[in-house]
């Protein structure tokens, strides 16, 4: 027969094989090509049918020409009736040709499947991997519907051979890949857990790929592994190296099945039983001990396997973060790798040692190679081991070693990469500010940062400065000291002088005593830089000269003089021409007090993330730096700065106290009523406009910083609203009845803290609140719009019903004077013992020409006030929502929407309500989810809520579902019936 | 001005890179054979930029000439002095291949330093290079010193491309008529596109400074002579079909011996040739052009797996010329798994490699006509894509001109030897070629 007789070797395929490497060019290759496939094509439209040879060796020459880039359109029939022969190199072309060239949608699937059906059921096991291995090459869906049924099967079967097992386990792995739906694995698993009992090496290789696979999706179910694995391990990591024979590569037993054995560990939590968990603190001490022991092999791949899984065994090791020995084992190991010869040895030692300085029992250990990783910082040749260097520094930075750790980052900074710059400055700012002890040390550093990487200096470093100098009185002085030395060299970077502009425009006054830094020279010395600045620093420069008049009335003159000229006052820059003007016309005519009123010193910023660690984070990306070391150092800092934040609450209420509101409390008040102005007596009317003046010029100046509290263009365009839906009758005499609409006016402020609660022809109520945890403060302004004083002005606060258990709620009394166009303060104290329903009333009375009035709000004070904002990632999320599972837990309401669907008010809004605001979560992107934790006292009820806008509804509406769920029942409820109105 | 040039072979490797200027760095060399001929498209356009840097190139067989520039040159000059190294390197050593440019290797550069200086090109002309660039075969005519000095007077004097003191005993010239035909051709026999692009060759052994005159049926000048009275009896020709007296050209461009100034003026060829082979004139018409054979194919598709196709062609020239090589290509679809072919006259024959029937007919007479049907079995696949029906394509060589052109006259003088324009042989051919001629099916 001429099949026995020509064997495999197939000469014709060899032919042209060889006449195609010799065509000297394109052209001649691809006649070949032409020729060949005509010649194909006649031998398979020839009516005598070809033997299984020629078909094969058709088929191959086919495949090489497709394989050369040329299409194929024929021959798959040929192919397909390759897969029934009996012979072995017969079916493997058939089935190599339809892996290669066959889509899933052909129409010759079913013929393909039901040859494969044949090969699986039969029982020689070359033909059942023939067949697993096309299945897991073409790994379509249609394969996986026909198949996913029939491979477990086949691979917990008892029969079946090891090879065929392998195959068996990888291809269901590759199915489970593409269609998780259908590979079901249920009554299977157990089966396929116990075949890490395997004899056969290779076979448990192959399983636990699948199961590690598996068992990331549903962890539960394939618990019963980490026993068995560890028992695996412990054999491998016990046993000689001769024992494993085939298994043993360069002296290491079976490393890629040690390495997936510990990967698999690293999806659970350490073992509770307590024998298991000790096998496995057995082993890696002996995998440990055995990465001290000499190299059994100078060559690579011996060392190279070894520390494969050793690097393995300590991400475990870190992952479990319970034994504190094996960490500081680990953590000496790595310090050796530190020193290694190896680059690739040295980034993983530093990569890894990130890990483990986060956690609380290595990170002494993890200090202890401090000296090596500077000197890496410094002497490494790759730019990504310096940069793991410097993520090494960060993380293993406390408050004992910041000191140096910051000076040595700084130093580095002068020579560093230009790519790791930024990241450097900013770890660099967070870390001085994190671990500063002395305020004086901080302002220093940052001041040299600036001074050495001025350019990757981002704003936020900056802003930064300011707010911790604004906000702690004791380092003001210093920082004035420090930027006016600064200033003095000739070259200076621009972000210094920004951060001189503004720090001297507030604290000058504080060294203008010593002659060399008189006031004149102060200004001379900030002037003398104004030219070199783009216009955003001339502008802020402009602001500073503003208040330099405030502060030291004698450079009034100079400074009106530097406004007057030209190229300030024509400036061709609309801001800072509208400065100048502003600013020369506000240092004219305001007297003194009022220029002290309003070039008053800035109030403390409110505390909160730290703008730059906000910046480091969007820059790293998750995983870079984990997420947890961060937060604990920005709860870290919090502390440290605490003292720094209760000083800028007690000065706020000095302020509020002395009578004398910050400007931007005030604007509240006085800005929104245009018919006050006309009513109003001439000195009122004076007093407003140079406090809207004064407004955009505060305004333009803030907005170089962020402005401390909310911005007052967005009250101004909420507060008119009400003004003339409130008609004067309102006023009732009955104390216990709240306004019909105060509902309405509470659930404006169910997503925003600060606004205008109430206004009428007499009073205007301004609110200002913020919220910590279970407890809130909140600030009523109460002004006056007549020209005549309101007299035996009260307030009362009271709790209705059961609220009084539920609400402490304490209220400083008010002034019971207030004059025609005043403005009183009152502070109330909140604290939420439980969950609440209803709101607190408000009662204000007062005589008003003889009148006695009286009126009754509600105070918005709602449940989501106290929510704390949780970031979760998106498992994370819907694991906790299918735990809120109970049907009283959930609350749902389906709603139309009384606003236009806008996205970007839409996440205003749900931010405002406190909650996070969770992005990339919900697998459409026009849901909205949210989560948080609301702080009570008594307990803290953690809430998700989901918003499914809908845009075409039936009859053409746009409806909203909103499904609240959280811990407790009630809360749901009533997060439900506050937010439905909003939307 | 041209920074370098290159010569690649087929797997593009570097047989000759002259640099001429500093800003084309080595690297050129390997930026021209990753992007255009390792390029996994087939690159079509023969200029090609890459970063900033243009390259011209032309193809002879398997050989690659690329020339290389920063600058922003006349890209028409560049090709034109391409096509004019590819001239000069055959008449030095004859068919442009690997083996022949790796013999030719020293030549080669002693040609380049000759032709372009720092890449402006300079005198090409063959005969004039010849008498200083001598290798191998090319023995100079001329030893004696005093010819030698005269060299550098002559290659850079007016009349750079011919020396003096030629002396021949027999004063011979010949002339051809080289034209080319192109045509596109619908299905229904209608004329799509069809222009002629034809040039005149010359070889000529004269002796001493001879002017020449050479005068064709120019449809300005014939004209203008008819104004003047002057009829021309030699009006009528012997060439195929028609009988118009004179053709319009569209654009043509001559040997830089012509002298232009005249060709304004008086619309006359007047020149002193150079010695031996060049190319007079080059002229394109699209006018009144006679097509030598016209395709009539019929294509008939029976069922998915059968095909039939019948082409007739039919020569449209004098009955007593005699058309050659006459060749006809039928494209075959992609799936063609067999072919039976009968016709009457020449061979038939299906080539797999190039998907096509070629029936190759070696003569045929004036208004004869011939004709082939084939059947073509097909292999069902599972492409559905429609076959395109690419045209049939044709190819021949006439003995006349397709354009009409018409020699009426080419005058030699010599004023200073003793002898006349009737003592010089002249010779005259006509040859008309196939260019791109297609019929749709």
């Amino acid at each position: 027969m001429p099949a026995v007789s020509k064997g495999d070797g197939m000469r014709g395929l060899a032919v042209f094989i060889s006449d195609i490497r010799n065509c000297k060019s394109k052209e001649a290759e691809i006649k070949r090509i032409n020729k060949e496939l005509a010649n194909i094509r006649s031998k398979f439209k020839g009516d005598k049918a070809l033997d299984g040879y020629s078909k094969k060796k058709y088929v191959c020459k086919l495949l090489f020409i497709f394989l050369l880039g040329h299409d194929i359109d024929f021959g798959h029939m040929e192919a397909v009736n390759l897969l029934s022969s009996n012979k072995y190199t017969e079916k493997q072309i058939g089935y190599l040709f339809i892996s290669v060239l066959v889509n899933s949608n052909s129409e010759l699937i079913r013929l393909i499947n039901n040859a494969i059906k044949n090969d699986l059921s039969s029982r020689n096991p070359t033909f059942m991997c023939l067949a697993l291995h096309c299945i897991a090459n073409v790994g379509s869906r249609e394969m996986a519907e026909a198949f996913a049924g029939e491979i477990p099967r086949i691979l917990v079967a008892g029969d079946t051979m090891d090879s065929v097992k392998q195959s068996a386990a990888l291809c269901l792995l590759r199915l489970y890949k593409t269609s998780p739906d259908l590979v079901l694995m249920g009554e299977w698993t157990s089966r396929v857990v116990h075949l890490l009992n395997d004899q056969h090496m290779g076979v448990v290789t192959a399983a636990i790929s699948l199961i590690t696979c598996l068992s990331q999706k549903n962890p539960d179910e394939f618990k019963t592994c980490v026993s068995l694995a560890v028992s695996r391990l412990s054999r491998i990591v016990s046993s000689a190296s001769t024992d494993l024979q085939d298994y043993t590569y360069y002296f290491v037993p079976a490393p890629w099945l040690s390495c997936k054995l510990l990967r698999l560990l690293q999806c659970y939590p350490p073992p509770e039983d307590g024998a298991v968990k000790g096998r496995l603190v057995e082993c890696l001490e002996t995998i440990l001990n055995k990465a001290q022991e000499p190299p059994k092999s100078k060559k690579v791949q011996h060392s190279n396997a070894k520390n494969a899984i050793l690097f393995e065994a300590i991400s475990l090791i870190i992952h479990y973060d319970s034994e504190p020995n094996l960490l500081v084992r680990a953590c000496n190991q790595l310090g050796q790798f530190l020193q290694h010869r190896e680059t690739n040895l040295r980034y993983l030692a530093l990569e890894s040692m990130c890990t483990l300085a986060s956690s609380e029992f290595s990170h002494e250990a993890v200090k202890t190679h401090i000296e090596t990783v500077i000197n890496a910082l410094k002497t490494e040749r790759d730019v990504s081991v310096r940069q793991r260097a410097a993520d090494l520094l960060y993380a293993m930075c406390d408050r004992s070693n910041a000191k140096q750790i910051v000076a040595e980052m700084l130093s580095y900074l002068e020579t560093a990469d230009y790519s790791i710059r930024e990241e450097m400055v900013l770890k660099v700012a967070i870390l001085a500010e994190k671990y500063a002890v002395d305020y004086s040390w901080y302002v220093d550093t940052i001041l040299n940062l600036i001074r050495i990487a001025g350019d990757y200096v981002s704003e936020e470093v900056w802003y930064r400065v300011i707010q911790i100098v604004i906000n702690r009185d004791d380092v003001q002085g210093y920082a004035a000291k420090t930027v006016f030395e600064a200033l003095q060299a000739p070259a200076c970077h621009e972000n210094m002088v920004k951060v001189g502009g503004y720090i001297l425009g507030e604290f000058g006054n504080l060294i203008a005593g010593d002659p060399r830094s008189s006031p004149l020279v102060q200004f001379n010395l900030l002037h003398s830089k104004f030219h070199l600045c783009s216009v955003p620093t001339r502008a802020l420069l402009l602001s500073a000269y503003i208040k330099f008049i405030n502060l030291f009335p004698e450079t009034k003159s100079t400074i009106q003089e530097v406004l007057r000229s030209d190229s300030q006052i024509r400036n061709s820059d609309v801001e800072l021409q509208q400065r100048a003007v502003e600013y020369l016309k506000l240092s004219s005519i305001a007297s003194t007090d009022v220029l002290a009123t309003v070039l008053e010193e800035m109030p403390p910023f409110p505390e909160r993330e730290s703008s730059i660690l906000a910046k480091l984070k969007k820059k790293k990306g998750p995983g870079a730096v984990s997420v947890n070391e961060l937060e604990e150092g920005k709860r870290e800092g919090g502390e440290l700065n605490g003292g720094g934040e209760r000083g800028g609450d007690g000065s706020a209420i000095a302020a509020s106290n002395a009578s004398t509101p910050s400007p931007s409390a005030d604007l509240l008040g006085l800005r929104t009523g245009p018919p006050v102005t006309a009513a109003a007596p001439s000195a009122g009317s004076l007093l407003v406009d140079v406090f809207s003046e004064a407004g955009v010029n505060d305004d333009g100046f803030l907005r170089d910083l962020e402005p401390p509290t909310e911005s007052s263009d967005s009250l101004l365009a909420e507060g008119p609203g009400d003004s003339d839906s409130a008609p004067p009758s309102v006023v009732s005499e009955d104390p216990a009845t709240p306004l019909p609409e105060s509902n309405e006016l509470l659930n404006k402020f169910v997503c925003k803290n600060n606004g205008v609660l109430f206004e009428n022809q007499l009073l205007q109520i301004g609110i200002k609140s913020e919220y910590r945890q279970n407890l809130g403060r909140m600030y009523l302004f109460y002004g006056n719009k007549t020209s005549v004083q309101f007299v035996t002005f009260t307030t009362t606060v009271t709790c209705p019903g059961e609220l009084q258990s539920q609400l402490n709620v304490q209220s400083k009394t008010v002034e019971p004077l207030i004059e025609g166009g005043a403005q009183v303060q009152q502070v109330i104290n909140i604290e939420c013992l439980t969950d609440f329903t209803d709101a607190p009333l408000l009662n204000i009375k007062f005589r008003y020409g003889g009148a006695l009035q009286n009126l009754t709000l509600k105070l918005p004070v709602t449940i989501n006030k106290f929510f704390q904002p949780t970031e979760m990632a998106s498992h994370d999320f819907f694991q906790r929502w299918k735990q809120l599972s109970q049907p009283q837990q959930e609350a749902q309401k389906i709603f139309k929407a009384n606003n236009a669907m806008d996205t970007e008010v839409l996440k205003a809004k749900l931010l405002g309500l406190g909650m996070a605001l969770l992005e990339n979560v919900d697998p459409n992107p026009e849901n909205f989810v949210c989560a948080g934790v609301i702080q009570t006292k008594a307990q803290q009820v953690g809430s998700l809520l989901r918003l499914e806008p809908n845009a075409q509804a039936q009859s053409g509406e746009q409806m909203y579902r909103l499904t609240v769920r959280s811990s407790k029942d009630t809360v749901s409820k009533r997060l439900c019936e506050l937010l439905a109105e909003q939307f | 001005m041209i920074g370098g040039l290159f010569i690649y072979n087929h797997k593009g490797e570097v047989l000759i890179s002259r640099v001429y200027r500093d800003d084309i760095g080595r690297n050129a060399v390997d930026a021209f054979r990753v992007n255009v001929i390792h390029a996994r498209q087939q690159v079509r356009s023969p200029v090609t930029n890459i970063a900033r840097t243009s390259f011209f190139h032309v193809k002879r067989s398997n050989i690659w000439l690329a020339a290389v520039t920063k600058q922003n040159v006349n890209a028409a000059m560049v090709f034109e002095f391409l096509y004019k190294m590819c001239d000069v390197m055959t008449a030095y050593f004859g068919k442009i291949s690997e083996e022949n440019i790796k013999n030719n290797f020293v030549l080669i550069y002693e040609l380049l330093d000759e032709i372009l200086d720092f890449g402006y090109p300079q005198n090409s002309e063959t005969g004039a290079l010849k008498t200083f660039i001598t290798q191998q075969g090319i023995k100079s005519q001329h030893h004696t010193k005093e010819e030698q000095s005269q060299i550098t007077s002559q290659v850079t004097g007016q009349i750079g491309w011919r020396r003096e003191g030629i002396k021949y005993r027999r004063n011979e010239l010949f002339l051809d008529v080289l034209e080319s035909v192109n045509l596109l051709m619908s299905p229904q026999g209608q004329v799509l596109s069809a222009h002629v692009s034809g040039r005149v060759v010359m070889k000529s052994y004269l002796s001493g400074m001879p002017e020449c005159k050479f005068g064709m049926n120019d449809k300005i000048v014939i004209d203008k002579q008819g104004k003047g009275g002057t009829t021309d009896d030699s009006g009528k020709s012997e060439l195929g079909g028609s009988g118009k007296q004179s053709i319009a050209i569209d654009d043509c461009t001559f040997h830089q011996c012509v002298r232009l100034s005249k060709f304004d003026s008086e619309r006359s060829i007047s020149f002193i040739p150079p010695d031996g082979d060049y190319e007079l004139m080059r002229y394109r018409t699209t006018k009144d052009i006679i097509l030598p054979f016209r395709v009539i194919p019929l294509v008939r598709e029976v069922g998915r797996t059968k095909l039939e196709v019948k082409v007739v062609i039919k020569s449209n020239f004098k009955p007593s010329l005699l058309a050659q090589k006459i060749e006809v290509r039928i494209p075959t679809p992609l799936n063609t798994s067999g072919v039976q072919v009968i016709c009457m006259k020449g061979k038939a024959k299906y080539k797999a490699s190039e998907n096509a029937i070629v029936w190759k007919i070696k003569r045929m007479a004036g208004m004869k006509e011939s004709q082939i049907s084939a059947e073509i079995e097909l292999l069902p696949t599972n492409d559905k894509k429609k076959w395109a029906r690419p045209p049939i394509s044709m190819n021949f060589e006439v003995p006349f001109a397709p354009s009409g052109l018409k020699v009426r006259y080419l005058k030699v003088f010599e004023s200073k030897l003793n002898y006349s324009d009737h003592d010089v042989i002249k010779w005259v051919r006509y040859i008309g070629r196939s260019g791109i001629y297609e019929t749709r099916c």
